[in-house]
């Protein structure tokens, strides 16, 4: 069932990061770089699409995914507009993402602050 | 001092006798962590294809409800707690995009609006941005030569 | 005058003594196991102001007054302080100590600082050139972590080797005369570099440095081994402090029994969840300022030697790949009557 495949693709997903974390000393950043690049690797090999087939949210929900689909808004505006689309189908594609992202971010900065980890 | 250890044997000497992580528990809790919050984006997916939503439109909407999550946990002070638990399992989700924009931009909230708050906001997601989207550029360039030429 | 003994320490003859102290401290220091010896424990983190920043001047500039109040003295009576802290141009000590009008020595030791401030201003009071001069220190977990690592709220898992900055301030009056604990022996740093690049591991890299000044205090000064009660090095944290217990063995010198760390003291590192301890400009300066002249004044511990460590590294350093350059001070400090 769509549940179940969502946490398991989902899960392994993460556990990749959490290796890499563990074993490199990347820092989080990096790690993000590296997965939004990889997606967009196997976004345009067409390997992606496929997982996300089968894992649904398990697969979109990764950062790896937010690098799918901007494959995949390169790949239908090229298709559409010829190598312009190259430059706009990234941000097209993502740009729910993309937008939603910095308004939220922007609102929720406005109407909070940090506080100290545990004091405990 | 007189040194009894070159620097690279000092620092290989020092990582070996360092406190380590707990790899296997890490890996345990990234993988519950991930695949809750998944799960979660897939039953908000799985109602909003029940409305009738057509697929591309869910999936966007799931995102930017995901996002908004990330945000709000983050807003309460809430998401760096789920983070110190999940590790990569709350880094690696979208909403943990959402968290690197919210947290920096708070911080820096006391520098300003517009060069705190405005450009602080992508210390950490900036890369993911730059390098996403030059990524797919490149990506959408090969394509073209490959496959559309012909 | 004072005495050189070697190429790093000096003896102080004329005993300078430390006539007050004071320390404030955060909440999570204030639950830590040295809790009840600080003399004000803040809840809030903001401690009443608007940024973190400006919480930490705040901490600093309490402290003085406390330090003023306790030493019965007024700041026109100080000749010199020597403050610092680890923000960027050491803005927590020079808004703090803004108003005071006292002649200013704005010092930068990363988390040695303490010991740099209680050599020059010991050194000051030797030499006849002041009565009375201050030493002090602060650092702050939330303004450390904005500007050395991430936001806080940014949800990242912190290595096991890392070591949390102590969230407070601590200060001395130093002056030339009275009964309370006495300077004897500074011994000044070098700084040691053994090539550790991960800014999350300072514990590895200030444990060679906090060993080269340990052998240089027994080396030039010919103290004995069992001469102090306790030797206690700033922030190595749990394993800065294995490192710097072997290194010191393989040196021979033989203190291992007495070597204790400032920060591994200052909390419960297992309860408290700080992986291998305490650390920033604070950790040694309220250890020192809060639980050891305590210790001291009531005779429980007769004289210790006080090796403040520090990392000296910057984000930037680290980023562009440089390893970190490490430094320690020692104090030799000794209740004498």
């Amino acid at each position: 069932m769509e549940f179940i495949r969502a946490f398991i693709v989902g899960g392994l997903i993460c556990v990749i990061g959490q290796i890499l974390i563990d074993l490199t000393k990347l820092t989080p950043a990096r790690i993000m770089v590296i997965f939004v690049v990889a997606g967009v690797v196997l976004g345009i090999l067409g390997i992606y699409p496929a997982l996300v087939e089968w894992g649904g949210a398990g697969a979109t929900v990764p950062i790896i995914g937010f690098g799918n689909v901007l494959a995949k808004g390169v790949i239908e505006d090229v298709e559409k507009r010829g190598l312009l689309g190259a430059f706009s189908g990234g941000v097209r594609a993502g740009s729910v993402g993309i937008a939603a992202a910095v308004f939220f971010g922007y609102i929720m900065a406005l109407i909070s602050k940090p506080k100290a980890k545990n004091k405990n | 001092m007189e040194q009894k250890r070159t620097k690279k044997e000092y620092v290989e000497w020092t990582q070996k006798i360092a406190p380590k992580t707990h790899k296997f528990k890490n890996m345990i809790l990234a993988f519950i962590v991930g695949g809750i919050i998944c799960t979660i984006g897939q039953v908000i997916l799985s109602l909003l294809l029940k409305t009738g939503m057509i697929k591309e439109d869910a999936a966007s909407l799931t995102t930017l409800l995901m996002i908004f999550f990330g945000a709000f946990l983050t807003g309460i002070n809430v998401y760096d707690d789920i983070s110190r638990v999940g590790g990569a399992g709350a880094a690696i989700p979208v909403t943990g995009f959402a968290n690197s924009i919210v947290s920096p931009a708070m911080e820096y909230k006391k520098e300003g609006y517009v060069m705190g708050v405005g450009a602080k906001m992508f210390l950490i997601a900036g890369p993911v941005l730059v390098y996403g989207i030059v990524a797919s550029i490149i990506a959408g360039i090969l394509y073209y030569i490959f496959t559309m030429r012909a | 005058m004072g005495t050189r003994l070697g190429k790093q320490t000096l003896r102080l003859d004329s005993h300078p003594v430390i006539q007050a102290w004071a320390s404030i401290a955060g909440a999570k220091e204030g639950n830590g196991p040295l809790g009840r010896y600080f003399d004000e424990v803040i809840q809030d983190e903001y401690f009443g102001e608007k940024s973190f920043e400006k919480a930490e001047s705040k901490l600093l500039r309490e402290t003085l007054a406390k330090i003023l109040m306790k030493g019965k003295v007024s700041a026109g009576d100080i000749q010199y302080i020597f403050a610092g802290d680890l923000l960027n141009q050491c803005i927590a000590a020079s808004y703090g100590i803004r108003e005071s009008e006292i002649p200013f020595f704005g010092l930068y030791g990363a988390c040695s600082t303490m010991g740099e401030a209680l050599i020059l201003g010991s050194l000051m009071v030797e030499g006849g050139f002041a009565e009375r001069t201050v030493c002090i220190t602060s650092s702050h977990f939330c303004s450390a972590e904005k500007q050395f690592r991430f936001p806080l709220e940014f949800g990242n898992q912190r290595p096991p080797m890392s070591q949390w900055t102590v969230t407070g301030s601590g200060g001395v009056l130093v002056g030339n005369t009275g009964d309370g604990p006495k300077i004897v022996h500074v011994t000044t740093g070098k700084i040691v570099d053994m090539g550790v690049t991960d800014a999350n591991d300072m514990g590895a890299a200030m444990a060679p440095a906090a060993c080269d000044t340990i052998t240089a205090h027994f080396t030039e000064t010919g103290l004995a081994y069992d001469y102090y009660d306790i030797v206690i090095t700033g922030d190595l944290g749990i394993h800065g402090k294995n490192i710097c217990k072997q290194l010191l063995e393989e040196n021979g010198i033989l203190i291992q029994g007495i070597l204790e760390d400032c920060g591994t003291m200052i909390y419960d590192t297992e309860a408290q969840k700080t992986y291998c301890g305490g650390s920033g400009c604070a950790c040694s300066a309220i250890v020192l300022a809060g639980y050891l002249l305590d210790k001291l004044s009531k005779k429980e511990l007769k004289r210790i030697l006080l090796v403040c460590t520090g990392a000296l590294h910057s984000p930037s350093s680290i980023q562009q790949g440089e390893s970190i350059p490490a430094i320690a001070h020692a104090v030799g400090i000794e209740m004498i009557s």
